[in-house]
Formats: C-alpha cells, sequence, structure tokens
C-alpha cells in the first residue's frame, strides 16, 4: 500500500478511528467494534468511489449507500462529517438528548439515506433504490452494508433473490465478515459456512477481500463496478474492533464503549500507531 | 343494493391512476391474481414487481423504491403484510416514506379459507405506528377515491383495509373521500353507530329495525380509523348519549377503542362495541360468520336495545 492515494484514504480511516472512540466514549454507549470492522471500506467508499457532493445531498444521480448494519452509525456519521456533509462538532452529540445523532443510523442526518438499527432490512431498501435506478436509466450505483451476524436473519436471503431476479448489476453489497456478534462469534451462534459460495448459488458476483487492505478494497469495487451483469456481493474479511488492541476479536467490544479514561487513552493511542 | 368488489376497484383504479403518473410502482408477493394488481403488472410491467413470496423484502424495497422518489404501492393479502411489522415501523414509518399498503381479505369475510387467513387485528396492528395513517372503505366507490386522493394529495404511509367479498354500495358515484371525516348516513337524535367497511350496511338495516322500538339511530361510516373524527364521536355523544361501534375486526383496538377513548377524555357516554371477541375467526361461508360470531344485524339491534335497558336502572 504506497499509492499515494491509498495513504489518503488511510488518514481519514485513521481520523474517523479516533472520532468513533471519542463518540462512544462521549456517549458511554455505542457500538465500537462493528464501526472500526467497517471503516476502511467506508473512507475508501466516501472519499474516492462513490459520486457524492455534500453540497448537494439529495442530487438525484449521486450513488447511495444503505448502512445496513445500523448499529455502525458512529462509523457512518464520521465519515460523513469528515466528507463533510456537517460539521464535526455535532459528532459529540451522538446519542444524546436533542441531538439529530440518534443512536442508531438515522435519515435526519445528512447525508444518510435511510434509517437502520434493526438487522435485515437495508439490503431490501437498497435493492428497492437499484430497481428505481433500473427503471429511471439512471448511471448511480447503489451501495448496500450488511454484517456477517446480520445475514442470519432471512429476510436478507429473501433480498438476495430478489436482486438476482431484477438483475440488478447497479447494485454493490459489501458483506463485513468480522466474525463476532453480539452473543460471540458467528461460528457459535449459528455457522453460516461457506457464505460466498451460498450467495453465488444465489446468482450473484461474489469477491472476496481483505477489509482493510485500502488498495485492495478500491481495486474490488472497481472489478464490481464494471461487472455488466447482476448483483455483487464484497465478502471482506475483516476484524472486529480493527486498531484498538484489546477490542480487536472481543465480542465485548460489539456493543460496549472504552470502560475507562486510560482505556479510552489506550484505544487513541494504538489509532495514532497504526502503520498502513 | 348492488355489491360490487373492493379490490377489483382497486385494480381497476390502479391501472387509470398509473396511466397518468408514470412514477407510480407496484408490489406483490405473489398473490397479484387476488389483489388485483395483476392488472397494473400487465399494463406496466416495468413498474410493476412480483416479489415472490418474499414479504419482508417486498416491504423494505418498497422503502427503497419510495425513497428514490416513486409514489409505492405494495398488496398482499392482511394477515400476510403483519409479518413485516418490523420492516414497516422501521423502514417505512420511521422514513416517512410515500408508500402506501393496500391489503386485501381482511376480516372474516374471506370466509372458507379459515382462521389462518383472516385478521382481525391488523387494524389496531397498523394504528398503533407514528406516522401511519387507517382507512376502512365502506364500498368500491369510497375505495377508488380513496386510493384517488392518496395518490394526489399525500406522501406518508398509509393502511387500506379491503375486503375479499363485493361489498354494498352505498355511496353516491360522485362521492368524494375527506381523510380524517366521518360521513353521515343517516341521522337521528337517540342512539348512533359507528362503524366502517361491511358493517356500514348492516347498521342501517339495525337502524331500521330499531325504529320500530321507536328509537331514533344515526349511522355514521367512520371509514378513516386514524386520524379519527374526533369532532364527530363528541357530536354524537352529547347528542344522542349512546353509542354502538360495529366493525368487522376485533373489538380490541379498532374503531371500538378508538371511540371509548374520544368519549372518555371528552365527553362519557355509554359505548357498546361489535366485533371479533378476542377470538380467531373459522372456515364458513363469509355472511355465515357474522352470525356465528354475534356480528349480524340483529346483533347490532340487541346492542342498541341493551343501551336503553342499563337507562333504566
Amino acid at each position: 500500500m504506497t499509492e499515494q492515494a491509498d495513504l489518503m484514504i488511510f488518514e481519514k480511516a485513521r481520523e474517523a478511528r479516533k472520532l468513533i472512540i471519542e463518540m462512544v466514549y462521549s456517549a458511554n454507549s455505542g457500538h465500537p467494534g462493528g464501526s472500526l470492522s467497517i471503516i476502511d471500506i467506508l473512507a475508501d467508499l466516501y472519499f474516492r468511489e462513490m459520486n457524492i457532493d455534500p453540497t448537494n445531498p439529495n442530487d438525484p444521480n449521486r450513488d447511495r449507500l444503505i448502512m445496513s448494519k445500523g448499529h455502525a452509525s458512529p462509523a457512518l456519521y464520521s465519515i460523513l462529517s469528515l466528507r463533510g456533509f456537517f460539521p464535526k462538532e455535532l459528532l459529540m452529540g451522538f446519542r444524546k438528548l436533542n441531538s439529530k445523532l440518534e443512536g442508531h443510523v438515522h435519515r435526519g442526518v445528512p447525508g444518510v439515506e435511510s434509517s437502520t438499527g434493526s438487522l435485515g432490512q437495508g439490503l431490501g431498501v437498497a435493492v428497492g433504490m437499484a430497481l428505481a435506478g433500473k427503471i429511471d436509466k439512471a448511471k448511480y450505483t447503489v451501495y448496500a452494508i450488511i454484517g456477517d451476524g446480520e445475514i442470519e436473519e432471512g429476510s436478507v436471503w429473501e433480498s438476495f433473490m430478489a436482486g438476482f431476479k431484477y438483475s440488478l448489476s447497479n447494485l454493490i453489497v459489501i458483506l463485513d465478515k468480522n466474525n463476532v456478534q453480539l452473543d460471540g462469534f458467528t461460528k457459535d451462534i449459528m455457522p453460516m459456512g461457506d457464505i460466498g459460495a451460498k450467495v453465488r448459488s444465489f446468482g450473484w458476483n461474489v469477491f472476496e477481500i481483505n477489509g482493510h487492505n485500502i488498495h485492495e478494497i478500491s481495486e474490488t469495487i472497481q472489478k464490481a463496478k464494471n461487472k455488466k451483469d447482476g448483483p455483487n456481493l464484497i465478502i471482506a474479511n475483516t476484524v472486529k474492533g480493527k486498531g484498538v488492541s484489546y477490542m480487536e476479536n472481543n465480542p465485548k467490544y460489539h456493543g460496549s464503549p472504552p470502560a475507562n479514561q486510560s482505556e479510552y487513552e489506550k484505544a487513541l493511542k494504538d489509532i495514532k500507531e497504526m502503520t498502513a | 343494493m348492488s355489491s360490487e368488489s373492493l379490490r377489483e376497484k382497486y385494480g381497476e383504479t390502479l391501472v387509470k391512476l398509473g396511466e397518468k403518473y408514470n412514477d407510480i410502482v407496484v408490489l406483490d408477493a405473489d398473490l397479484s391474481s387476488s389483489t388485483k394488481t395483476a392488472t397494473f403488472g400487465k399494463k406496466f410491467p416495468d413498474r410493476f414487481f412480483n416479489m415472490g413470496i418474499s414479504e419482508q423484502s417486498m416491504v423494505s424495497s418498497a422503502a427503497g423504491l419510495a425513497l428514490s422518489g416513486k409514489r409505492v404501492f405494495v398488496s398482499t393479502f392482511a394477515v400476510f403484510l403483519m409479518r413485516t411489522y418490523e420492516q414497516i415501523r422501521q423502514s417505512i414509518c420511521y422514513n416517512n416514506v410515500n408508500v402506501k399498503f393496500v391489503v386485501t381479505h381482511a376480516g372474516i369475510t374471506v370466509g372458507e379459507d379459515g382462521a389462518t387467513h383472516q385478521i382481525v387485528e391488523d387494524v389496531g396492528i397498523m394504528s398503533g405506528l407514528p406516522n401511519m395513517k387507517v382507512i376502512v372503505p365502506v364500498d368500491s366507490i369510497e375505495t377508488q377515491s380513496v386510493l384517488e386522493y392518496l395518490t394526489e394529495n399525500t406522501t406518508t404511509p398509509y393502511y387500506v383495509r379491503l375486503s375479499r367479498e363485493k361489498f354494498p354500495v352505498l355511496n353516491e358515484p360522485d362521492y368524494k373521500y375527506t381523510e380524517g371525516k366521518s360521513v353521515t348516513f343517516r341521522d337521528g337524535k337517540d342512539l348512533t353507530i359507528f362503524a366502517n367497511g361491511v358493517m356500514v350496511s348492516f347498521a342501517l338495516q339495525a337502524a331500521e329495525e330499531l325504529r320500530t322500538h321507536g328509537i331514533d339511530v344515526r349511522v355514521i361510516n367512520l371509514s378513516t380509523v386514524k386520524p379519527i373524527d374526533r369532532d364527530s364521536i363528541i357530536k354524537a355523544a352529547k347528542e344522542t348519549g349512546k353509542i354502538v361501534t360495529a366493525e368487522e375486526h376485533s373489538i380490541y383496538n379498532g374503531i371500538g377503542s378508538r371511540v371509548c377513548e374520544v368519549v372518555s377524555e371528552e365527553y362519557p357516554a355509554i359505548v357498546k362495541r361489535l366485533g371479533m371477541r378476542d377470538t380467531f375467526g373459522k372456515s364458513g361461508k363469509s355472511w355465515e360468520l357474522f352470525d356465528y360470531f354475534h356480528m349480524g344485524v340483529q346483533d347490532i339491534v340487541k346492542l342498541g336495545l341493551e343501551c336503553f335497558r342499563e337507562d333504566k336502572k
């Protein structure tokens, strides 16, 4: 990862990681683990891949992103803010009364396309947006971020069926495969076996990447965009809590902030010392 | 009195509206020949999506289409939409998007298909959702007017409850639906019957019979369950003192409950509720079932008379 552009994305992700920790620590609640696992992908999407304009957030030709795993709100909010959709100061209102920054992703926040939080719905919403894009012969791409715990919801597989039926080549779904969910490891809670093979058998194009390798993320999204047929799934192998040593692969930090000042400082120190 | 199918009218109206507005899209879940959205699907195949027996993804995708600027109609049987309560809650109502749920085969007039298909809880379930409005049309004419009104004047979620059976036509052809305004079909000073759907025609028959008992009955169509017409309920409580409600729904959380809420807050009056009494439906001919569940014309008459019996105590 030596290219200048990749390094720029890496630094944006680092900034966002810092904000994620500050937000959940300030709110004394929230979901750092799944925010840190998806943040490199979000940074790449919002700073390189997506056709968006923070000064014109309702542009009908914009690319859309549905954060189906709505508990990763700190990740989406921090990226949207860094990208210029709203001032950074608002981030510290996260989860507090009289702030727009609801605990889970909320459409009232500039740049947010749909409210999410209850799992298993965002992929369907993205399918609907992709259908609208097809009807209107629009050029935009619809992205959806789903979790690997989330795909235990049957509704996700209903939407996989619909994506295939309507050959939604304008849909790119990214699965944040961090292997951890609230109660523990996904392999123990509900083993899904070979997810790629399953989704491929539903008729989708399936790619697999290291979800923390900025260059690979970008390259694969471009590949998916250039596919003329069918919908696309990118399975991103990620690390829950990526960048904060004591949070990595630890189910406890699915939904808990740093427990005290020293954990908070340790988290910021780890993030500062991350290398590309 | 002639009867007409509400769902046939839905199918026809949808096509007319589709001709006029090219941003209307329709989703169904493998029941389009019964809900009558198939007519739209044939005419506008590019704007019709049969999502298969997958109601959850159908509702989520309806949200996505609405968020992209489409006017969205979603249809299936009332009972099957209920499995998507949470999709409706988060993706439709919390997003507050332009999705109209027009469901058919609600209530016990499903008949022979029996209890599994006869939902009598749906009005309550949908009424509890913030941003959701609920309409139970009385006949085919009101159905058409409701659909035109919703398409042309609203951009938020609605639940419109239709039946399998044909219902008696009670409105004049030039009737225009007004949201939140009940319609008085017959005036009276001794007792008011609030009803909606097919029960309005039952209430009108009951009113005739109560007249032979010297009781002057007002009959009001409360097709808009939410927002409810509080004024007409308060007026009835003040002017007639006694109220009967009649609905093809549970006595819980439908117009029976809503009328009780309004009168107990504003002007206490006797209210007797007619509807399904905390029970599932049953297979049988639609019209037999009303007698079986004590929801026939004679049962309304009986409730009306009871209001006066208690008065003498």
